[in-house]
Formats: structure tokens, C-alpha cells, sequence
């Protein structure tokens, strides 16, 4: 036992020796990850993240209140910067002219009559423009505007309300509607307030970076154990390690240890820039994460010798691979949620180990979950490892004994 | 050990076959090798040597049959088999981003061989194969023939009874092949027993003290170099390759004029 454990530590050690000696390798192992953050943060833009969003007004107000709304709207910020970047446009078929030139994101008309109707007491409209190029951009602004509306008009609504209540007492003063009456009482009598799990606001990052970690660690295990068992088939050094009198199970050990040795460090490059770079919380413990990642990496331990045993050529197994990775990134829910797809997907999502790798993280980091909330994903990814182990194993003995 | 007086069989190979699907590669072939001697291994790619040579490294096991090396059998007595052979096959065993010296340790410490024992035995090797110098450099800088000859020295490092040799001197400059020759003959004298597969005749002539050719997964004919020129007494001062050429007949005139791949069934590699 012992000898195996020193057997699969050599092979371990030089895996590794050759790895970090591949400059090349070693600067694109690194650079991956940042790259995978860096580009989904620009893909999914969260609210936080979007600032001077272009849009164009279209004042047609004859009165003073569409000029003070277009003002508010110029002055909106968060977190100290702009939201919209306004243009002002005649009319609303400037405005649809812009969005398809791609000038503006979206835009707001103000009907002529909105002063009017305001002093007559009567219900209007205004009409926010989207562009539906651009859904996910066209949907945050369409929340926005509507937003900032619906917050104008409760104030002008407000007031209207405080000065009928203020008549109505001096009308019959012996009938007060209700003591100390607040004019929100009657705009917006029920309001909600959110609470979540663990303090602060989350953001996109949140969401994707356990998926983005889970995926480059158990990616880096599954493809660079295939591609290092058949490189070294092809290169002929397997038949070296072959003639050595050590046991086939700590060439299978050392390589799944070496491959983990990578996979984590990139999984903590991911983390570092969640952390530092995206201003990701990490809310659980740092080491149940790591024991998730671990056992992860055992759950792909088997599939990747598996492929290995099938593909003799590194080529093959790398297209093979592809087969299994490239669906997997998008069923296992690293970057969309599950729930948003049908649900036969869902099925399908259930089968595949990231998935529950995934959940499992995204307990623990943004909702700070502890080891008994984990507990099944857990199990899963055990049962999942030693499923594929015990079928790999066999496999990869007759490859080697051909 | 049984193999210990002069003259007994280090390998002995009775009634082995090794079938690929429909594919056999070794067709019942039966062959001794003395302790001691330099057994060339001759015939066209996909004769079987190679595959014969695979067995009794057993790095693939036998469909049928029984093969021994050293005294132990490939299919139950792999792991003290293991340690008695040194194995050079077609493809050089080292790992380009390490250093020699690194390949050395590495290969060593599979056998369990603390690092001073590899240097002390790399010491006694490096220097007759002029590579003494070249040890902490990594050997993706190094060409063919320096591979090869850091190739034999980790072969060596068990001390191995056996030492097998498949194709050792293939596309390697004369000068090179000259002093892994010499290497192989000086090593011989020592008491290794060497197991050459070659399609190089004059390699063979040179090298062997006993000479098998193969062909169709078939021992065709062993003997001596010299009892085998003797059966083509018509020639004057006959070589190995006019032996070659009278036993395995027309279809192996293709393989001594060059023309070894076209067209010929290889067993899956």
C-alpha cells in the first residue's frame, strides 16, 4: 500500500516537473481562467456592472414636467456613476431610427399632453422604446425606466394625495379619513422588502464563478489525464513505466494526482479573481470548497481513464472529450440556471457530476451553506467516481496489456 | 536459480501465440536463448518480432502458450521478471523535458533504486557512450543518437540479466551506431544476455551469436551465423542476407530491397 501511494507520487511529481518545464502550457493554464472571467463578465452584464447606457428621449411636452422627469432621468446614478447616457431625439421614429443605427440601447417619449393631463387629474403614458436586438441589455434598461417612472409618478401621485387629504380635513374636520394619514398609505398601501441568506447584494459573478470554478478544475482533470496517459502511449514512454515492477493502479493514481495538482490551482486562480477582481463574497468555508473540488475531481477521475482506455491517440481523446465537455458546459448549470431549461435538459443535467459540483459550490460560496447542506451533492460525486472507477479500471489494464 | 550454470536457457519459448482479432502474429513459435548470448532477432515488420519481444518484456500477454525469462513466466511471474530485463524499445523510453540525469533518477526510482546507486551506475555506462557531459541538459535538446545512448543506459540501470533491443541503430549515423555496437559487445563480454530484433543483416552478422529468423509469426530457421551460411553452399562467401533471401523466399526480396511497407499486413500497434 505504502508502495503504491511512493509509486504514484514519482509519477506524480514528474507529471508535474514536465508540466511546469512547458513555458507555453504553463502561461496558457494560467491565463484561461482570467480570460473565462474577463469574457463572461462583458457576455452577461449585471446591474450593477452597466453604466452610461445609451438612450434617447424624445421630449414632446409642452408643459414643464417632461423637462424635469428627462433632467431626473440625465441625473440617475449608482454607485457613483451615470446610468443612461441621454441624447435628445425629435420623435419617437428618430428614436426607432437610432436604435437601428445601434446609436442608442433604447429610448422614452413624453407625450405633449403629459403637463396637462397631470393638472387635469387624468391618467397618461409614456412610451419607453427597446431594442430588441439586444435582449439582455433591452431588458435591464425597459427595468430601469419603468423604474424611474413608476418612482416619478408616486411622487407627483404623493402629492396629490397629501393636498386632497389636507382638503378633506378642512371640508369635515369631524371626519378625518384616518388619524396622521401618509399619502403612501393610499398610493402604495402593501410594499415588500427583500432578504436573503447572508448579507449584501449578489451580482452575476456570484452565480457563475463557483460554475466557471468547478468546470476549469474538473475539465483540466478529465482532459489532461486522457491526454497525458496517451501521450505517453504514443510517445512510447508507457512501456517504460509498463516494464517497471510497480503496480498499473499507481500510474492511474499518480497522473489523477498530478492532473488534481493542476486542477486546483487553477480553480484558486479562479477564485483569487472572483474575490479580488470581481468583488465576489465568499460566504462558507474555504476549506469545504476545496473539499468539494476534491471529490469533484474524483467523480472524473474514472471518465477520464475511461476515455483514455478507448483512445489510444491523444488526438482521439481529445476530440472525444469535446463531446462529453461541450454539452456538459451548458447542462450543468455553470452558466445559466438550470431551471430556465426544459425539462428533459434538466434530466439530463442530473446525470452529469458538474452539475452537482456546481450546486454544491454555489451553496457553500454564496449562501455560506455548511457540510450538512451539502451532504447529498457530496454523496453523489462519490458514488459517481466509484461507478467509473470500477468500470475504468479493468478497461485501462487491458489497454495497457494489449 | 536454475539458470545459474553456463550454457542453460535464459529464455525459454514453447508453443506461443498471440492472435489481434483474426490477426496472429505469433503462430505457435518455440525458441530458447542461452545465458550469455547475443540472439539476433530477424524479419520484415509484422513477422512478430516485435510482438514476441512484447510478451517477454510483458508489457502484452500471450494468447496461448509459455514463455519464461530469467526463470519466470511473463504471464505469472511479471513482477520478478521485471527486474532482471532492461527493455530498448522501437520508440525512446525518455521524457523530453527532463534532463538526463532526471530521466535516470526517474526510471531508477520505479525499481526502487535510491538515487546515489543510479548515479554510481550511470557513471560506469555514460562515459564509454560519450555522454558524460550532456547529463544535466534536458533531452529534447538532444539529437537522435545521444537520445538513444541515454536510452540504453536507463535500459541498464537494474543490471538486468536480459537485456532487450528493438531496431537499437535505426537512423542513426555510422558513427553513432559504432560505438553502440561496441557498447553492446563490451556488455555481452560482461555476461548480459542481449536480445536484438533488427532488419539490419549486417547488424545481425556483426552482433549475433545465434541468429532467428521470423516470418508469418513463424520461427523459420536458428541457428549460428556461420551453420546458417552453410546452407547456401553455392554462394561464394555467402552473407546473412543471401540466408535471409533463400529461406523466407520471393516475398522477402521486396523487404531486402526496401520496399518493406506497401502493401504488407502489420498487427495492430
Amino acid at each position: 500500500m505504502l508502495n503504491l501511494i511512493f509509486d504514484a507520487w514519482k509519477i506524480a511529481r514528474k507529471d508535474l516537473t514536465e508540466f511546469i518545464r512547458d513555458k507555453l502550457r504553463l502561461v496558457t493554464f494560467i491565463i484561461m481562467p482570467i480570460f473565462m472571467m474577463t469574457l463572461v463578465g462583458f457576455i452577461f452584464p449585471s446591474q450593477n456592472s452597466l453604466k452610461n447606457i445609451p438612450i434617447g428621449v424624445a421630449n414632446e411636452d409642452t408643459g414643464q414636467v417632461g423637462t424635469t422627469y428627462v433632467q431626473m432621468l440625465k441625473d440617475f446614478k449608482t454607485n457613483g456613476s451615470n446610468v443612461f447616457e441621454v441624447t435628445d431625439y425629435s420623435n419617437l421614429e428618430a428614436i426607432k431610427e437610432g436604435i437601428r443605427e445601434q446609436k442608442i440601447s433604447g429610448g422614452l417619449v413624453t407625450p405633449s399632453n403629459l403637463t396637462s393631463s397631470l393638472t387635469a387629474n387624468t391618467q397618461v403614458a409614456v412610451t419607453i422604446v427597446q431594442d430588441q436586438s439586444n435582449p439582455q441589455i433591452s431588458a435591464l434598461t425597459n427595468q430601469i425606466l419603468q423604474q424611474t417612472v413608476a418612482g416619478f409618478g408616486q411622487q407627483i401621485g404623493a402629492k396629490k394625495v397629501a393636498a386632497l387629504l389636507v382638503k378633506t380635513e378642512k371640508v369635515n374636520p369631524q371626519l378625518p379619513l384616518v388619524t396622521s394619514p401618509s399619502p403612501f398609505a393610499f398610493i402604495e398601501p402593501i410594499k415588500s422588502t427583500i432578504t436573503g441568506l447572508v448579507s449584501g447584494k449578489t451580482n452575476y459573478f456570484d452565480f457563475v464563478a463557483p460554475g466557471i470554478m468547478a468546470m476549469v478544475v474538473m475539465t483540466a482533470v478529465l482532459t489532461g489525464l486522457a491526454a497525458s496517459v496517451s501521450r505517453e502511449n504514443e510517445q512510447g514512454t508507457l512501456d517504460g513505466i509498463l516494464v517497471a515492477p510497480i503496480r498499473r493502479l499507481s500510474i492511474i493514481i499518480g497522473k489523477a494526482i498530478a492532473q488534481s495538482v493542476r486542477g486546483v490551482f487553477q480553480g484558486f486562480i479562479v477564485l483569487l479573481l472572483a474575490v479580488f477582481l470581481f468583488g465576489v463574497t465568499i460566504h462558507g468555508s474555504l476549506l469545504l470548497v476545496a473539499l468539494v473540488l476534491a471529490l469533484g475531481i474524483f467523480s472524473f477521475v474514472g471518465l477520464g481513464i475511461l476515455v483514455s482506455a478507448a483512445a489510444s491517440e491523444q488526438e482521439t481523446a481529445t476530440q472525444l472529450l469535446f463531446m462529453f465537455q461541450f454539452p456538459m458546459l451548458f447542462l450543468s448549470g455553470a452558466f445559466f440556471p438550470l431551471q430556465q431549461m426544459p425539462k428533459i435538459m434538466q434530466d439530463i443535467a442530473h446525470v452529469l457530476p458538474l452539475t452537482y459540483a456546481i450546486e454544491a459550490l454555489r451553496k457553500i460560496m454564496i449562501l455560506g451553506g455548511g457540510i450538512s447542506d451539502v451532504r447529498n451533492e457530496l454523496i453523489v460525486l462519490v458514488v459517481f467516481g466509484a461507478v467509473t472507477l470500477i468500470i475504468a479500471l479493468p478497461l485501462f489494464n487491458r489497454l495497457v496489456k494489449r | 536459480m536454475e539458470n545459474n550454470q553456463d550454457n542453460a536457457n535464459i529464455i525459454e519459448v514453447k508453443n506461443l501465440v498471440k492472435r489481434f482479432g483474426k490477426f496472429t502474429a505469433i503462430d505457435d513459435m518455440s525458441f530458447n536463448v542461452k545465458k550469455g548470448e547475443i540472439f539476433g532477432f530477424l524479419g520484415p515488420n509484422g513477422a512478430g518480432k516485435s510482438t514476441a519481444i512484447r510478451i517477454l518484456t510483458t508489457l502484452s500477454l500471450p494468447t496461448s502458450g509459455e514463455a519464461k525469462v530469467a526463470g519466470h513466466d511473463v504471464v505469472h511471474g511479471q513482477d520478478l521478471l521485471r527486474r532482471q530485463i532492461g527493455l530498448v524499445a522501437e520508440k525512446v523510453i525518455l521524457y523530453n523535458r527532463l534532463t538526463a540525469d532526471e530521466n535516470l533518477e526517474f526510471f531508477g526510482s520505479l525499481y526502487h533504486l535510491p538515487k546515489k546507486v543510479v548515479h554510481e551506475r550511470t557513471e560506469k555506462w555514460i562515459h564509454k557512450l560519450h555522454m558524460a557531459e550532456w547529463r544535466k541538459k534536458q533531452v529534447g535538446t538532444f539529437s537522435t543518437g545521444m537520445k538513444q545512448r541515454i536510452n540504453i543506459i536507463r535500459a541498464l540501470l537494474t543490471e538486468p540479466e536480459v537485456l532487450f533491443l528493438d531496431e537499437p541503430t535505426l537512423g542513426l549515423d555510422p558513427q553513432t551506431t559504432h560505438v553502440i555496437r561496441t557498447f553492446l559487445r563490451e556488455l555481452n563480454d560482461q555476461g548480459v544476455t542481449i536480445v536484438l530484433t533488427t532488419h539490419d543483416m549486417n547488424e545481425a552478422e556483426a552482433l549475433s551469436d545465434t541468429v532467428a529468423i521470423v516470418d508469418h509469426g513463424k520461427i523459420a530457421a536458428l541457428d549460428t551465423v556461420e551453420n546458417l551460411k552453410k546452407l547456401v553452399p553455392n554462394v561464394k562467401d555467402p552473407t546473412l542476407e543471401d540466408v535471409f533471401l533463400k529461406i523466407t523466399g520471393e516475398e522477402t526480396r521486396d523487404i531486402a530491397s526496401g520496399k518493406i511497407a506497401s502493401g504488407r499486413r502489420f498487427g495492430p500497434h
